[in-house]
């Protein structure tokens, strides 16, 4: 794995974001550009300074649009990242190759969406219309037999890590409940003062078992926006920059989208070991150098298997990590301090990356002592990517 | 009158599970109805009509090459006689298609078809009685002679029986059966052909539904007819398995370079590049790698909780596909398992698991 030339080149430099709603009552674009100026203002910079827009392919709000109504210029950069919730730090790399390269210099990297009031992903894809696409026929293999969701897809993986690993609901349940604890305690969280207890895990109801209600992350309306620039040009702007230390995707072998059941082992996530062993070239860190993470939790239960793909513990001990209490503030990986998606909202990762930004900024509500480096994640179950944010220490 | 309960045999079970009926219960409808739907029993609604075109070798082998038959007989005057025949025959089945009436007819139909007391005037009182959609459930044959270039075929339909309402997978909905007969030029008997079709009332649309059991066998006695199953995604590189799956054979591509087998299938051998690929058939045993038990969103098509698994074939590959015969409660990742077949509907067979023990106990 070669180091290359990335580390340090670029900094995330503001983030901004909508409110956190179920029904924001507006469109997805006015949620964009809401997102978009917001970031930029906390940059310190304007829309006319942006030369670079980075999004997901499943964003419905083009770079046109989002450009044309928040009076950007000239843009020389655009780009996208396909596989839902694996494109979110994908996103962030993107702009910083084209920072680094000389393609633009300011890019803004967004995602907005009435997910929860509009189309929600969570009711799966039975009755989606028909083509011939290779992406549609793959679906053959999981609609007809009522495979559907994600959650679905992924209590398959989680069944055989139980079966193998001896993990159990409770568990799952802990990575909920750590979450549910830092959101409480998070005024932009959708849980806000609303925290759970593994009894309330174990007594919600099923949703896909081994997969309860609160195993599963909430649907959100809502935008977020990250703008990325040179790491020389962060020095100048408002805040401390977050420089990009590490950023990498990763499309492991045999991958298919969520359902990769058809690998010698399914209890581990390949495709976020090989971003791991990216991020860690090219920032010359490791595992032990990672003093926070935000973990992606569409679902509990692959977030153990993140840990064990990261480093963090070896295979099949991501149970007794998390029962450690290692994920709260205070322990050796403070883990989703916005309270992931599971307690602030469902923004496709890209609010976990903000909260990465706050963490080296120190300036997350539940802020820990020390963060020198923080590791992201973006989507798991899908071809996805991941960043080593920094501060100039 | 309920003569239709004939269709419980085995050729209309196993071409179209929609014709599986709950015996003797009919709606309500009104006398007035019913007595001008009993008129036209025992009525000729289509009177005595010849194909376009006399029975001919053209014809012929075109349609025994589509069927992909074979038999000498049809085309070679030397292997026909040498079974008899005085020369080549056309395929016995093929005696319907002499009087087909052709597309243009069908986009713009001859008077007689509109005649009143007609085939037409029978369908305008159907969906008059909202038994507006069609579909043909089963067709017996009865062949007295074999046919030769030269015959001049012609048809006549007669109603013999209109069942009482019916509630079937597709809808509530009345047979309809009708006795075709064909004559030659000399108007002698040539074949009957007793035709059964089932005229419904199309369900709602987004109407729940529950199935039986787990695996999700189509229509039962007493309950409501299911929604049908989100349909494959099917396209060149798929078709096949479900083609084969609708013969209830479960396939595993191979590659035909290095013999590798995957699942699912692709265009192209992830081993060794190769585009070259054949099938070989599973014997159908396995167990069971892992699974999930389905509780919320629902979907009308099944019945919850729901088992999906992913099955590991003992010939290596893993399919996705439901569990049935066992509880939720006492499925077991790794359980020994057996292939079963769900016709889940006329157009949809898939593959499903039952644990092998209680096959054997």
């Amino acid at each position: 794995m070669r180091a290359g030339t990335l580390r340090g080149a670029a900094a995330i430099a503001g983030i901004g974001a909508t409110e956190f709603s179920k029904d924001s009552g507006r469109s997805e674009l006015q949620l964009a550009c809401e997102a978009v100026l917001a970031a930029l203002a906390d940059a310190g910079l304007r829309p006319a300074d942006v030369d670079g827009l980075v999004t997901f392919t499943a964003e419905t709000n083009s770079e046109i649009h989002v450009a044309r109504n928040t009076g950007m210029g000239e843009v020389s950069f655009f780009s996208r990242v396909g596989y839902g919730g694996g494109a979110g730090c994908g996103t962030v790399q993107q702009a910083a190759m084209a920072v680094a390269t000389g393609a633009a210099e300011v890019v803004v990297c967004y995602r907005a969406f009435n997910e929860r009031s509009g189309e929600r992903y969570g009711l799966g894809q039975a009755d989606r219309p028909m083509d011939t696409s290779a992406d549609r026929a793959a679906y053959a293999w999981m609609t007809p037999f009522g495979l559907h969701t994600p959650a679905q897809w992924v209590a398959l993986f989680a069944r055989r890590y139980m079966h193998e690993y001896g993990a159990d609901g409770d568990d799952f349940g802990r990575v909920a409940v750590v979450d549910r604890k830092h959101a409480a305690t998070n005024p932009a969280a959708w849980f806000y003062q609303r925290p759970i207890t593994l009894e309330d895990h174990r007594s919600s109801r099923w949703i896909a078992e081994p997969l309860r209600l609160l195993d599963c992350c909430q649907e959100t309306d809502g935008g977020q926006a990250l703008v990325v620039v040179s790491a020389e040009r962060a020095r100048d702007l408002p805040h401390p920059p977050a420089l990009i230390h590490g950023a990498a995707q990763g499309l492991g072998r045999d991958q298919h989208m969520m359902t990769s059941y058809y690998r010698p082992s399914i209890s581990g996530i390949p495709e976020m070991g090989l971003v791991a062993r990216q991020l860690y070239a090219q920032s010359g860190l490791g595992p032990l150098d990672v003093d926070a993470a935000i973990l992606y939790d569409h679902f509990t239960p692959l977030v153990l298997p993140q840990l064990e793909e990261l480093g963090f513990c070896a295979r099949g001990e991501a149970k007794d990590f998390i029962a450690d209490g290692h994920l709260e503030v205070g322990g050796r990986l403070p883990a989703n301090t916005h309270g992931g998606q599971l307690g602030e909202a469902y923004l496709h990762g890209m609010n976990g990356i903000a909260e990465g930004v706050r963490l080296v900024r120190g300036t997350s509500v539940n802020q820990p002592e020390g963060v020198g480096h923080v590791l992201v994640t973006a989507g798991t179950g899908v071809p996805t990517s991941g960043l080593v944010l920094g501060g100039e220490r | 009158m309920n003569g239709t309960s004939r269709s419980a045999d085995g050729t209309s079970s196993t071409t179209n599970g929609a014709s599986r009926t709950e015996d003797g219960t009919s709606s309500p409808a009104s006398e007035a109805y019913e007595e001008r739907l009993r008129a036209f029993v025992g009525r000729e609604v289509t009177g005595p009509t010849p194909g376009q075109d006399p029975v001919n070798q053209p014809m012929i082998r075109h349609w025994a090459e589509a069927m992909g038959d074979r038999n000498p007989v049809y085309t070679d005057e030397r292997a026909a006689r040498a079974t008899g025949r005085p020369g080549v025959v056309a395929p016995a089945s093929m005696v319907q298609a002499w009087t087909m009436r052709g597309y243009a007819a069908t986009v713009a139909p001859a008077a007689r078809d509109t005649a009143p007391g007609g085939l037409a005037a029978l369908v305008a009182l159907l969906d008059e009685g909202g038994y507006t959609s069609v579909v043909a459930t089963d067709s017996e044959l009865e062949f007295r002679r074999e046919l030769v270039p030269g015959d001049h075929i012609a048809v006549q339909e007669t109603v013999e029986s209109i069942s009482p309402e019916k509630k079937t997978a597709l809808g509530a909905g009345r047979f309809v059966t009708t006795v075709k007969t064909y004559r030659d030029q000399a108007g002698g008997l040539v074949a009957t052909q007793r035709w059964r079709t089932l005229r419904f009332r199309p369900r709602e649309a987004g109407r729940p539904r529950a199935e039986r059991s787990t695996g999700g066998s189509a229509a039962q006695p007493g309950a409501e007819p299911p929604a049908r199953r989100p349909r494959p995604a099917v396209n060149r590189d798929n078709a096949f398995w479900f083609e084969a799956a609708r013969e209830h054979r479960l396939v595993i591509q191979r590659c035909a370079s290095c013999g590798a087998l995957r699942h699912p299938p692709g265009p192209c051998c992830p081993e060794c590049s190769s585009l070259w690929w054949d099938t070989v058939e599973s014997g159908g045993r396995g167990h069971l790698y892992s699974y999930v038990v389905n509780h919320h969103p629902r979907h009308p098509a099944f019945t919850y909780p729901l088992l999906v698994a992913v099955v590991e074939l003992a010939e290596g590959t893993r399919l996705i596909a439901n569990l049935d015969g066992v509880a939720p409660e006492e499925v077991r990742v790794g359980m020994p398992l057996v292939l079963d077949w769900l016709d889940a509907d006329p157009d949809l067979s898939l593959p499903v698991f039952r644990p092998a023990a209680t096959e054997e106990s």
